[in-house]
């Protein structure tokens, strides 16, 4: 199988496992999964935004968790003044972190290596401060919303099952715009950019505008993640713009294999999945995630994708 | 003469002490290879990265089909039609030889802001990227790494993309560096080629392909234009030949 086979099937895999997961765990009666596997997908949704830019673009974004921050409390926000329109919420949050990421592009594209690392960075705290220290809407304390995401009669999020499908959605509509989108001339532009940019530029391309806006594009699905995340925990909180959320996004990136659309939902799930069981056994679950981490690093670099490749690869030849 | 399709006005470019670039002016007239040569160090590769547009000079002007480019960024002289290809080789190396022409193709197709349909599907694409690699000998690498081609196929692939965009005027800068013999002489056939096609600025050390390609000539010594003509006229010249030859011939 040719790697963009093995990468089709994956995803089918993944999807059609996403689909029934649902049901299977109602009748194992660990309604636990659904919940979880909500929260996977979601930052799932976060991962395969980031990787757009990250794994196809070259540009590391560090401050990625403030769209989904922004998408988050651009819902609590709304719903705070009762305006419960999951319309008006989920097109309220997707157009605050569009325009936020056009700023912060505009600004720190201009740079790249270390400095754009590190400007993301900067960008990414200080909307973390600025989340913390507006009390009106909890500071650091965070903030309860009343009410899920209202979107009439179509649909309620009031069930976690609705919610856990409307993520799927979502991740499944996030997926196939990607792969149009990466595909697409505008995507050989991004991608021609990441492998050789000063060859884009003598060739007569505008790398910038591109890059922009595919950071653009980055920064809305994030906030898309957000608003979502805010109808699952019910809860606005600065921390979820935290540097070291960032971090552990781009971790999902490199875990489950940059520059393809399904590696990081792999990732995702690879990540919190482990997190969730190893927090069960051990509160310092961290120091066997991170040798985990980084041996899937050193052993693989394309991620698990990678590594799922790499034997299907020796099992067809042996 | 025809009026000349790139011309240097006084151009100037210093590096602290060093005058790179000491009042050149040069002529491209259209439809003629003209190279630039000179010893190492006399300011060929400064004079192509000004011309491209890498380089902003400290003073004097750059025309292009009679407009003044000065000031216009790399890319805005690609879109014009002022193209040029890179002395080290400079190629996408994940991208297949195929997607590497195709993405020069896709340069001067217009914006890509494209979202939706499949670029590598693309026949306005594929198909003028399919034929230049043809023409150019490459028809059975289409599919392999840039990165896995061997160094002459590179440079073609080089100059391909470089045609790619339907440049009127290309800047080689030193299209024959590194390669074998054999390969040299193969590349300076399809140079030669191109004569009439497409105008060439060419920089290069290889003195037999120099004069088997060009039409006229450029002699740079310490950043200046010591003398311009057909071949047989600079051959002749006194001052290139002292250049060339060293103070003793005096």
């Amino acid at each position: 199988m040719t790697a963009p086979r093995i990468r089709l099937v994956v995803t089918l895999a993944v999807l059609a496992g996403l689909a029934l997961l649902p049901p299977v765990s109602a009748a194992l009666g660990q309604d636990f999964y659904v919940d979880l596997f909500t929260r996977i997908m979601i930052f799932a949704i976060a991962a395969v935004s980031l990787d757009l830019i990250l794994g196809f673009g070259g540009m590391v974004s560090f401050g990625h968790a403030a769209y989904l921050g922004i998408g988050s409390y651009a819902v609590g926000i709304l719903a705070y003044y009762h305006i419960d329109n999951g319309y008006l919420q989920f097109g309220t949050a997707i157009a605050a972190s569009a325009l936020i990421a056009l700023f912060i592009g505009w600004v720190s594209l201009r740079t790249s290596g270390v400095y754009f690392i590190m400007i993301t960075l900067a960008f990414g705290q200080m909307i973390y401060f600025l989340g913390e220290s507006v009390n009106q809407f909890g500071g650091d304390n965070g903030l309860n919303i009343e009410r899920h995401s209202d979107f009439a009669a179509f649909l309620s999020l009031d069930r976690p099952v609705t919610l856990y499908y409307f993520v799927f959605a979502w991740l499944a509509l996030c997926l196939g715009l990607g792969w149009r989108l990466v595909e697409s001339r505008f995507g050989m532009v991004i991608r021609g950019a990441k492998s050789n940019e000063t060859r884009m530029v003598a060739l007569g391309f505008h790398t910038f505008r591109y890059k922009l806006v595919a950071f653009v594009i980055a920064g809305a699905m994030a906030g898309v993640a957000g608003a979502l995340l805010a109808n699952l925990t019910l809860f606005l909180s600065p921390s979820i713009m935290h540097w070291t959320r960032s971090g552990e996004i781009m971790m999902m990136v490199i875990l489950g294999g940059m520059g393809t659309l399904i590696g990081p939902v792999l990732g995702a799930i690879a990540y919190l999945v482990l997190e969730n069981a190893l927090s069960g056994f051990t509160e310092h679950w961290q120091a066997i995630l991170g040798p985990f981490l980084v041996l899937v690093v050193i052993f693989s670099k394309t991620g698990l994708l990678g590594a799922a490749g790499a034997w299907r690869t020796k099992s067809t030849h042996a | 003469m025809p009026e000349a399709l790139l011309a240097t006005r006084q151009l100037r470019k210093r590096f602290g002490g060093l005058v790179a670039t000491d009042d050149v002016s040069v002529e491209i007239l259209p439809g003629e290879i003209h190279a630039v040569i000179g010893p190492n160090g006399a300011g060929k590769t400064t004079l192509i990265a000004q011309l491209a547009g890498d380089l902003q000079p400290d003073s004097g002007a750059i025309l292009f089909a009679g407009q003044d480019v000065t000031g216009l960024t790399a890319a805005d002289r690609v879109r014009r039609g002022l193209a040029r290809s890179f002395q080290i080789t400079n190629v996408f190396r994940e991208f297949s030889a195929l997607d590497n022409v195709s993405l020069a193709v896709q340069a001067s197709a217009g914006h890509s802001f494209h979202f939706w349909r499949s670029a590598r599907r693309d026949p306005a694409l594929r198909e003028p990227a399919e034929t230049l690699l043809a023409e150019l000998g490459l028809s059975a690498r289409l599919g392999v790494a840039a990165g896995n081609l061997s160094h002459s196929e590179k440079r073609t692939l080089e100059i391909a993309m470089v045609l790619a965009s339907k440049p009127r005027l290309v800047l080689l800068d030193e299209p024959l560096a590194g390669m074998a013999p054999e390969d040299s002489r193969r590349m300076v056939q399809r140079l030669a080629a191109l004569k009439g096609k497409v105008t060439i600025l060419l920089i290069e050390h290889d003195m037999d392909a120099v004069f088997a390609l060009a039409d006229r000539l450029t002699v740079l010594v310490y950043g200046r234009a010591i003398a311009t003509g057909t071949p047989d006229v600079v051959r002749a010249n006194e001052a290139v030949q002292r250049a060339y030859f060293g103070d003793e011939a005096e």
